[in-house]
């Protein structure tokens, strides 16, 4: 899970740079003349915004408002998307789609042909530089481009799941022997690390980013998770737009929050939350931050429950101990203005 | 994998150094590994009595959480309180800054349900079988 030591790898996507193996998340990708506007009902943020070469953060959600999985999506151009899913949720999400999109509309796995790796960090443009035909200097965030990597054909991404600037490089599976070791060369450069999934949990919880399985599945709505700037009721009709759009109306029972714990002790998923003496949420995920020092997680507590400092308390092994919400993030990047203008 | 001589182990991973009528307790080095970063050791208080195979402490990883078993029974005659602010101690060094207890041998004899170094190298290799 880890190739030095989680911390370190934690330490170096902070100051440095990381790169990770993230061939686990699905790559699909969507073909053909109705391709956009079956995204547009199967996905809750609007297509319609992104322009060849763009992408965004979406949701698939169910009838009910439920999240049948959490994505990034690419517009390539008008008759090809490309959709970054969760591996757990592969199956599900090609089922899913093909049942809703429209007839004509090809979906095609790539997640056994394709590699995907994550270079993360404020030195991540500086290690990729060197290493790729493209001028990732102007790649805007959530932007991607075709072009090569060490040589090989890839698609570069400035995405990420570390709050830190970063790209995500796709490459055929048989090239990525040779793209991991050039980006691993100009990762070290920079005094970067190889970085495993233990790091890449811990960053993404200081960052407040939610995981599949854990902060979403299909009995949490977007709203209820703090996405609803994700949903766009008003680009016309969707897959969950009636139960939102309920849910927005009538307000939501539970929120997502973070929280950090008083004294020593990891928040585990599953756990008990207590307000006022009585069981009134569940901890979704939890870890020792690094950047902080500080145990942290995030839960689902009752919507008058969310203003940072309420005192909570986690249910643990036969005890329950001292936490208060906290405002999410845990961690954001100071900025590193960039010298030039962003495409 | 680092399996000093001299010490005795548990099946769940804990070794016990014994010092005349005091033996010090910590996690192996496989154990250490198996969990990844050590985030927190919760410790016993000096004074706590200890029953060979119970549970006297808990020892945490971002990954995961498991009981600490005491390899023999006694009194706690002092914790490791370095940890607190520096658990990281029992990766980097499980048999020495790493320890967690020293106590009290209240049986001495109990080390004979222990493994000796040989023994328990035989259980990892068992154990890393796929």
């Amino acid at each position: 899970m880890a190739y030095t030591t989680a911390a370190a790898e934690h330490r170096a996507v902070r100051e440095h740079c990381g790169l990770f193996d993230v061939s686990h998340m699905g790559v699909l990708e969507l073909r053909g003349p109705a391709t956009l506007a079956s995204g547009q009902r199967l996905l809750v943020n609007d297509l319609a915004r992104l322009g060849d070469g763009d992408g965004q953060y979406t949701l698939m959600c169910n009838p009910h408002g439920g999240v049948v999985d959490d994505l990034i999506v690419f517009r390539l151009h008008e008759e090809r998307l490309v959709l970054v899913v969760n591996a757990a949720n592969v199956a599900t999400d090609i089922a899913w789609i093909r049942e809703h999109a429209a007839r004509g509309v090809e979906v095609d796995d790539r997640s056994g042909r394709s590699v995907l790796l994550a270079l993360q960090g404020p030195d991540a443009e500086r290690a990729l530089r060197p290493r790729t035909s493209l001028a990732v200097d102007t790649l805007p965030p959530f932007g991607i481009r075709a072009g090569t990597v060490a040589g090989h054909p890839a698609l570069v991404a400035r995405t990420g799941y570390t709050g830190e600037d970063g790209f995500e490089i796709l490459v055929e599976a048989t090239d990525a022997a040779a793209v991991w070791d050039a980006l691993l060369d100009g990762v070290r450069r920079q005094g970067g690390l190889p970085a495993g999934l233990a790091a890449r949990d811990t960053l993404r919880l200081e960052a407040g980013l939610p995981l599949y399985g854990f902060e979403l599945d299909t009995t949490t709505t977007p709203l209820e998770a703090g996405l609803g700037w994700v949903v766009k009721l008003g680009k016309g009709e969707f897959l969950g737009r009636e139960a939102l759009s309920r849910q927005v109306a009538t307000g939501v029972g539970r929120s997502l929050v973070g929280l950090q714990m008083e004294d020593a002790g990891v928040p585990r998923h599953g756990q008990a939350v207590w307000i006022d003496g009585a069981p009134a949420g569940v901890v979704t995920s939890g870890c020792r931050s690094p950047t902080l020092g500080a145990f942290i997680g995030m839960a689902y507590v009752p919507s008058a429950a969310t203003r940072p400092g309420t005192p909570i308390e986690i249910a643990m092994r036969g005890r329950r101990l001292p936490a208060r919400v906290a405002s999410r993030p845990f961690y954001r990047r100071v900025g590193r203005e960039k010298h030039h203008a962003r495409a | 994998m680092h399996v000093p001589e001299e010490l005795y182990y548990t099946r769940d991973h804990e070794w016990l150094r014994v010092d005349g009528a005091e033996g010090t307790v910590g996690i192996t080095d496989f154990a250490q590994g198996s969990l990844g970063d050590v985030v927190f050791v919760e410790l016993p208080k000096a004074g706590t009595i200890l029953q060979q195979g119970e549970p006297f402490g808990v020892i945490e990883s971002n990954k995961t959480v498991s009981d600490l078993f005491a390899p023999v029974s006694g009194r706690v005659v002092a914790a490791n309180d370095s940890l607190r602010e520096h658990p990281e101690a029992v990766n980097q060094d499980p048999y020495g800054a790493g320890w967690i207890v020293r106590i009290a041998l209240e049986e001495p004899a109990e080390v004979r349900n222990l493994l000796d170094a040989a023994s328990y190298r035989e259980q990892l290799a068992r154990e890393q079988r796929p």
